[in-house]
């Protein structure tokens, strides 16, 4: 236990000194770069994969996969605007719904992975078919806009000089170290990712706590697309589509085990900060969107390569 | 022994499954709306989806190896952009037909290495090709569609017998990995390696070398889905067909190949693929929206997956 941890830290500390040497690369190539303004902007867009990389690593941890996340953002984006502009209920209520239809999708995912033992990987590939599909069929292709401008203080306002949406990000994050670290719940998890079997035998609740971190997965993804919608103030039926990639990147380059068993809240969050300001310093030195995902795909090959590596010399 | 043989009806039982199906749809729709029956309908299901149907084959080899690639659409999307760019780049019509097969053959080769040989699972290493694919080729074309291209380039408006080329293809390839699955050692081993890694491994047969021709093959059959797609129109879009690789792999899910590896056939999966295309043109025909199609999709791969599961419980 103490080897594993010593190279937990290890992986943390490299990412940490990564993380370093590119903000200063990035920071001495263009003078833009290192100001608060662009930091907090850069804080604001990276929330809503920020906040679904959260329940994503409790996710990994178990050995599990959420693909379906960018669906479940799209569909209740979808499913907030019909509520408020279509079936013309006030927001909040809209707002409430949303979150509330995430969390089933979150929750059907889960019980198609432990009821009917399909592996997670297809199951939520299934689903995000379907969470898509039905996001294209009840939106027809029709954006909604026209959003109240209290709605959009969480998007795009301030609170205390930070963005809003920072300080829910914040909540969760923290949440998130703390329910993994110091609980029970965070034990079996681990204890689920290790040796499932093992943790069934001695009478852990393995079914029960991947129920409930797939569910979470969903109700997450839901309040990431409220985010996103009151941000961008329009709803559309393509919203978050491939957000997993960038939502699993962060996760394993964060130094989360893909198998499973290994990993910490603390890790993603470094690694999504060292994709954001990497996707930053590119696009400030004139690399277009597109191109930003072609580093992403390739950083992803590199981090596993470099968890195999690390986790080789471990067993060792 | 008399399971062998249950499990063979059982995996026969999915395509005889299909053809019923798929007679059913045709029955039903066709008197709803007869022009549905009409020659040009029906040439224009199989000829627009016939690359679905190849591609599926390749996808089917990867599912049963006991792997997944995601990124197979944008590998369509980038070599049929090579193919269109060498042919207008002056270059002989037969090279730009042979190219892409020998580049989705090496660029999967490639893939095959990372998740063989570096240990990256086959989802995350074809989820960040995926990424590196789309992103570059948008970021290399711009998003410009290539027209211009010259006579006697479009293979797939070719005819034999009044047969048009595309569906050769389907059955030619169909009854080629047909045979090559069923007659040959290699066919054997990449059951093995799917049903049991550590089995086939056991008994000789080297899991890298399968899953790295697997892969191989894979890409070479995606160059062939390439050509046909690229050249059943005078342009060719630049852009990666949206959804593309879930649709390739529901073919194969939904024609039999199980999620877990080990079983199905290609027969299946060219059923399954001719099933979805006759679906999307049905959704027209009966005055339903386009855009419910993924949905349907979703619907169907998620049954599938269930009643599979539902199948190997019973069967142990």
């Amino acid at each position: 236990m103490t080897s594993m941890t010593r190279i937990l830290i290890r992986h943390e500390a490299i990412l940490g000194i990564l993380f370093v040497v590119v903000l200063f690369a990035m920071a001495s190539q263009n003078d833009r770069f290192l100001t608060t303004a662009n930091l907090l902007n850069q804080a604001r867009l990276m929330t809503e994969v920020g906040l679904i990389a959260i329940p994503m690593t409790f996710v990994i941890v178990t050995g599990g996969i959420d693909l379906s996340v960018g669906s479940i953002l799209g569909l209740c984006a979808i499913l907030l605007g019909v509520f408020w502009q279509n079936l013309g209920l006030p927001l909040p209520a809209a707002i409430g719904l949303s979150l509330a239809a995430g969390t089933a999708a979150g929750f059907a995912n889960g019980l198609i992975v432990t009821r009917f033992r399909v592996p997670p990987l297809i199951a939520t590939l299934a689903t995000l078919a379907l969470y898509r599909g039905l996001a294209e069929g009840i939106s027809q292709a029709r954006s909604v806009r026209g959003y109240p401008d209290w709605f959009a203080v969480l998007g795009r306002g301030d609170f205390l000089g930070i963005p809003t949406q920072l300080w829910l990000f914040a909540l969760v994050a923290v949440l998130g170290i703390f329910i993994l670290r110091f609980t029970t719940f965070g034990r079996t998890t681990y204890a689920i990712g290790n040796n499932e079997a093992a943790a069934e035998f001695s009478g852990l609740p393995v079914e029960r706590t991947k129920l409930v971190i797939y569910t979470a997965s969903g109700f997450i993804s839901a309040l990431a697309a409220i985010v996103f919608v009151s941000r961008v103030s329009t709803t559309r039926s393509d919203m978050g589509s491939g957000i997993e990639l960038e939502v699993i990147t962060a996760v394993v380059l964060g130094g989360t085990s893909i198998f499973g068993g290994r990993g910490m809240v603390i890790g993603t969050l470094i690694g999504l900060c060292l994709m954001q300001i990497l996707q930053n310093g590119l696009s400030l030195s004139g690399v277009r969107g597109d191109g930003t995902t072609v580093v992403i795909g390739a950083v992803l090959i590199v981090a596993v390569l470099i968890s195999n590596l690390l986790s080789r010399f471990s067993s060792d | 022994m008399s399971r062998r043989i249950t499990h063979a009806l059982g995996s026969l039982g999915q395509e005889i499954l299909l053809v019923v199906v798929i007679l059913a749809l045709f029955a039903f729709v066709g008197t709803y709306n007869p022009r549905f029956l009409s020659e040009n309908n029906l040439t224009s299901i199989f000829v627009g989806n016939a690359y679905i149907a190849v591609a599926a084959i390749g996808m089917s080899l990867v599912i049963i190896s006991g792997n997944i690639d995601v990124s197979i659409g944008a590998l369509i999307g980038v070599l049929a952009v090579i193919s269109g760019l060498l042919v207008t780049n002056g270059y002989p019509i037969w090279l730009a037909w042979l190219a892409p097969l020998v580049l989705g053959a090496a660029i999967n080769a490639l893939v095959g290495c990372l998740i063989a040989y570096a240990r990256v699972p086959s989802i995350i290493a074809t989820l960040a090709m995926l990424s590196i694919l789309s992103g570059g080729l948008i970021t290399f074309t711009g998003g410009q569609w290539i027209s211009g291209l010259p006579a006697g380039y479009q293979l797939a408006q070719f005819r034999l017998l009044n047969v048009p080329s595309p569906v050769w293809f389907m059955i030619g390839m169909t009854v080629l990995a047909g045979f090559l699955m069923r007659y040959t050692t290699f066919g054997r081993a990449v059951y093995a390696v799917g049903s049991n890694p550590e089995a086939a491994r056991a008994s000789g047969i080297s899991y890298k070398a399968t899953v790295v021709k697997v892969f191989a093959i894979h890409g070479a059959i995606g160059g062939i889905a390439a050509v046909l797609f690229a050249t059943q129109l005078q342009v060719i879009q630049s852009t990666v067909p949206v959804g593309l690789e879930l649709v390739i792999i529901t073919a194969s899910v939904v024609g039999g190949v199980s999620i877990l590896g080990g079983v199905g056939t290609v027969f299946g999966s060219t059923l399954a693929a001719i099933l979805f295309a006759a679906i999307g043109s049905s959704l027209i025909f009966l005055n339903v929206s386009a855009y419910w199609l993924r949905a349907v999709q979703g619907i169907l791969i998620l049954a599938t997956v269930l009643a599979d599961m539902a199948r190997r419980r019973r069967t142990g």
